[in-house]
Parts: structure tokens; sequence; C-alpha cells
């Protein structure tokens, strides 16, 4: 009797409900105590004065209401400044990153020689990517650029790789307005930047070309189409589900690495002023999703699914 | 205007629309040209892009192994006249290079362990348990990688400074907050291996699962004996890119383990420590150092990087993350 009753309540159906809670319990414990709660907590801190008590042990709250972010924005001398500076720098590099991670996509597509080996070498800056090996390479850009090897820290570091000044009148010379010039200089200067910061988003690409059915080129070539118009009408919207992922993806990566959350860190652990660090967290974060739901919604608008 | 109801007149719209057609012999010929012209312009583009990935590790390799008074001679480039090991002795005894290389292996495998065990059980209870708030749950896995760590890295440091909101637990220092957090699915892009899973998981079929649940086999059995053995490229994936991240991250470990000896974080100090210890102050002489200190935190990873480089380029796209 007792088990009838037992087998009747542990259907298939609840015991499917029991095991994925299980397989899945570490994680809602993980994400429960160690992401929303601190993601909650971070909005408070930001309205607090955080003391730490180094003899005691813990940390009170002081509420000081709007008083952290009056000082960020107001007292503070370069926040502002670094905060349109990050931002601009996401809206310069994040559709180059795109755009170049795509035309390489599509080049490494092709078949040539020693496909596996260039595709391997496109790979390198993603297994590289830690922040002292990462400035030492950027460094040696200028060794590399110039014959004399000569030059000390200073001035290599000043080089940067090549002499900008000359393109600059190079291309203003051509009757190239000031402010274009600029931004032709700013984005050679950021090559190296933006070849390192676009590893994964090539493979993510090199990916989703591959996974375009042949027939559909097939069909494009017996009806006639041209190069230009096969890329846009099937490729495009055939990868299209995937720039949305590495847009998603590069804007994540800039962040994290902007000049905004290196401030918040300092701000933290090297100012012990946690409340206000919490508070200049909380504006940039806040901006960057701005801009990922702006951006996303604007692209998932566009996106074609095959399926 | 075009008269149509004229008599003797015949519209022919082909003849309109088409060009006149060229000679099939010299349409061959520009198009060989314009092929070859295109394979040009791709191989310089690819060759240039990876001069600019390749030249600064060659010109990492080569400074290291340079003597100082070829650093400073303008006729010499990349090849030195005088080669000395000179430096990467100095940064072998900075850095106690072999034990901190050790300890930086054991720490990053381990985590990378620890990542597959905890990221596939999870991946395959989205995969293929139907329960109620599941859909919301995983928009949940994508928020918390698209949220950067550094938005609430402030109450995380200090939540482990004084755990479970006593002054007595102090879990900085210790190994204990990234393993609790990787342990519970939350740790370095831990989100995105569960993504990896799940899409994997997915992937297969399904009815190896009910042939095993028919045998007799619990859910927890399936998983471990049936799912697991065929699961081999996304473990792979995960493992490796779980490595290297952990062996290349300094933020996780310099704000949690703050007097960790590890690899990535001892060479931003390089410099520093070895003007030191050394009592040197040439600029030259340290940057060699430092140059030497790089090569020999790259050749690890590299050396790892070139055996499994196949898994590392097939595995993101048979992941799962496309389609």
């Amino acid at each position: 009797m007792k088990t009838l009753t037992k087998k009747r309540w542990m259907t298939l159906q609840r015991r499917e409900i029991v095991w994925g809670f299980l397989f899945i319990s570490p994680w809602l414990v993980g994400i429960t105590v160690f992401f929303l709660f601190n993601l909650i907590e971070a909005i408070v801190f930001s309205f607090n004065t955080i003391i730490v008590d180094p003899v005691v042990g813990g940390f009170t709250l002081e509420f000081v209401g709007l008083d952290n972010f009056r000082f960020i924005l107001l007292e503070h001398g370069s926040y502002n400044q670094q905060l349109v500076d990050s931002l601009v720098e996401m809206l310069v590099n994040v559709p180059l990153i795109i755009f170049f991670s795509l035309l390489m996509a599509v080049l490494l597509n092709r078949k040539f020689m020693a496909r596996g080996l260039v595709r391997a070498v496109f790979f390198l800056p993603v297994i590289m990517a830690t922040t002292a090996i990462q400035s030492t390479l950027e460094l040696t850009m200028g060794m590399m650029m110039g014959g004399v090897s000569s030059v000390p820290t200073e001035v290599m570091q000043a080089q940067a790789g090549f002499n900008a000044a000359s393109i600059a009148m190079l291309i203003t010379d051509f009757g190239v307005p000031v402010q274009i010039a600029q931004y032709i200089i700013s984005t050679i200067a950021a090559l190296h930047e933006i070849i390192r910061a676009s590893g994964v988003q090539i493979l993510i690409f090199l990916a989703a070309l591959q996974a375009i059915p042949p027939s559909m080129y097939e069909v494009c070539q017996i009806e006639g189409a041209t190069g230009y118009e096969t890329f846009w009408k099937v490729t495009i919207p055939m990868v299209s589900p995937l720039i949305l992922t590495n847009v998603v993806y590069t804007i994540v990566d800039t962040f994290a690495q902007s000049q905004v959350v290196q401030t918040a860190h300092n701000q933290a652990f090297t100012m012990q002023q946690f409340g206000v660090s919490a508070a200049m967290s909380l504006i940039s974060s806040l901006l960057a999703c701005l801009l990922l739901l702006l951006v996303g919604w604007i692209i998932s608008k566009r996106v074609f699914y095959y399926n | 205007m075009v008269k149509t109801t004229g008599k003797g007149f015949s519209f022919n719209p082909k003849a309109w629309i088409e060009p006149k057609t060229l000679n099939n012999s010299v349409q061959k010929v520009t198009g060989a040209t314009k092929s070859f012209i295109m394979n040009v312009c791709v191989a310089i583009i690819l060759i240039g892009v990876s001069f600019v990935i390749v030249s600064p590790i060659l010109a990492v390799i080569s400074r290291s192994i340079m003597d100082p008074m070829d650093a400073i001679n303008p006729l010499i480039y990349l090849i030195p006249q005088n080669f000395t090991l000179q430096n990467i002795n100095n940064a072998i005894q900075v850095m106690d290079y072999w034990n901190t290389l050790g300890r930086t292996l054991a720490f990053s495998l381990g985590f990378a362990l620890l990542h597959v065990v905890v990221t596939s059980l999870v991946g395959y209870g989205f995969a293929r348990f139907k329960f109620p708030g599941a859909g919301p749950l995983f928009a949940l896995v994508i928020i918390s990688i698209v949220v950067p760590v550094q938005t609430y890295m402030v109450p995380m440091f200090l939540n482990f400074r004084f755990f479970m909101g006593s002054g007595n637990i102090n879990l900085i220092g210790s190994i204990w907050a990234l393993g609790l957090l990787t342990l519970t699915g939350v740790g370095l892009r831990s989100g995105l291996y569960i993504y990896i899973f799940r899409q994997f998981f997915r992937g297969l079929p399904k009815e190896i699962e009910e042939a095993a649940f028919i045998d007799g086999a619990g859910p927890f059995r399936t998983y471990l004996q049936v799912m697991i053995p065929n699961a081999t490229p996304a473990i792979v994936t995960v493992l490796l890119f779980a490595f290297v991240w952990h062996y290349n991250d300094t933020f996780y470990t310099s704000l949690l383990m703050p007097n960790n000896r590890l690899l990535s974080v001892l060479l931003i100090g390089l410099g520093p420590n070895f003007q030191s210890i050394f009592d040197e102050r040439s600029p030259i002489l340290t940057q060699m150092v430092v140059f030497a200190g790089v090569m020999l935190a790259i050749i690890p990873i590299l050396t790892i990087y070139l055996f499994l480089q196949r898994y590392f380029v097939e595995g993101l796209e048979r992941s799962g993350i496309v389609g």
C-alpha cells in the first residue's frame, strides 16, 4: 500500500523535475549566493559609505544617499573623462572588430596553402591574453618596424611602431578633412589592438561560414549572381545570428578591459573607498548594459534565422 | 516611346537586357587573371596580419637571448651577434621559475577539471530535464555571462573577506574563495562552459538515453556512463579554454588571492623585483629580463597549443556555440 501511493506520487514528470533541480543545484546555489546577492549588494553599497572594522572584523554601512554619485560625477578629477573615453572607444572599436573578423573569416574560409597554419596563427592572441605578456608584446612592435633596435624603453614606448605624423601629413595633403584623417590614423594605430581582440570572433564567424549549406552557393552560381551579390544575399543573412553573438562578446570584452573598470578597481583596493567604487562600477555597468540592449535590439531586428 | 501595336515590330526584351556576349576565350583569360590578382591580395592581407601577430613573439625571443651589448648596437636587428643565457637565468632566479611553473600548471589544471565536472552536470540538467522555470533560469546563465564580474567585485571581495557575515572567517588569500566560485558554477567564465555543455548535450540523440533508461539506469548513471563518454569534444574544449584562461588570469587571482605566487602575477612585478634583488638600475637590462620572463611564460602555453591546436580551433566550432 505504501509503495503504491509513493509510486503514484513520484510520476515520471515529477521525477524529471527533481532530477533536473538536482543536476543544476550547485549552480543554483552559486547564482543566488555569489551572483544575485552580490549584484543586489553592489547596488546597495553604492548608496552607502562602507567602514571596514579591522579589529572586530566585519563592515558597517552608513547611508549617504546620492553622495557617492555626486562625488564621482561632480568632484572626481577624471572619471567623467574616462567614462566618455571608454564609451567612445567601445563605439569605435566594436564595429571595427566585427568587420575585421568577418573579413578575416571570409578570407580564411577560402582554400589555400597552409590554411591550418594560418588559422593557428590567428588564434594565438587568445592563448596569450594576459596583461603582462600583452603589454610587453605591444612594446616590441616598435622594434620590429624600425631597423634600429637600440632605442631605450621610453623612446620605444613613445614611438608605438611607426611614425604617425608622416602618415597624417600625407593624408591631409590629399585634401581629406582633419577629423577623418585623425580617425584613419587612430584606426591604424589601433590595428594591433584590433587584431589581438578579434581571435575568438574570427573563429565563431569561421564556424558560421562553414555551416552554410554549399547548395546555396551552387544556386547562386547557376542563377548567375556575382560574388558581391552572393555575399550580401547569402553570406550576411546566414551569419547574422552570429553577428549578434560577436557584438555582445566584443562589447563585454572591451568593457572588462576599459579604463573605467581599472579606476573603480583602484578606488576600492588601493584607496579603500568601497562605496565610491561600487557606485563607479554601477554607473559604467549600467551604461554598458544600456549599450548592449540598444545594439542588441537594433541588430536582432535585422537578424535572419534560417531554421 | 515604343509603339507596340504597330505592324512588323517585334519587341525582344532579351536583346535589350543582355549585353553582347564576349568571345569565350577572352572571358576565360580575364577570369583567370582576376582570380590570380584576388589570390595575391588575399595572400598579402593574411601574411600581413600574421606578421603583426607573430612578430612581437619573435622580437621577444630574440631579445631574451641577446647580449646587452647587442641590444644597444643599432646595427643588430633580430639576430643577435653574441648569444647569452644571462637574461633567462636572471628571470628564472627572480621568479623562482620552475616551482612557480609547477604551481601554476597544477592550479590551472585543477581548476579546469573542476570546471568540467561542475559545468557538465549543470549543462546536462539544462539540456535534458523539463522543470518549471528552466527557461528563466537559463536566461540567468546568459546574464551571468554578459554581466562583467567587475560590476560586483566590491561586495564579492567583502563577502569573502568576512565570510558568512562574521569577522572570523577570512577566505581572501586562500584557494577557497575561487574554489567556492568554481564549485558552484559562477567562477571564471563558468556561464560560457555551461552554455557549451548544454548546447552539446542537446545535440546528442535522445535515443541513447532512452535505451539506458529502459535498461534500468538512473539519470545520474546515464549521465556518467552514457553522456560523458560521448561528450569528448565538449569536454576537451572546456578543459583547454578553462586551463588557458586560468593560466592567463590576473583579475581573480589578484583579487581573491593577493599573495599568490602564480606565473601571470609574478610576471607583472618582474621588472621591479629584478631591480631590487640585483640592485640594478639599467632600463635596458631590466627590459631584457622582462622579455626573458615573458618568453618563459609563453613557452609552456605555446607548447600545449602546438600539440592541441586542432582541438582549440575545432573545439569551438563543434561545441555548439554556432547553430
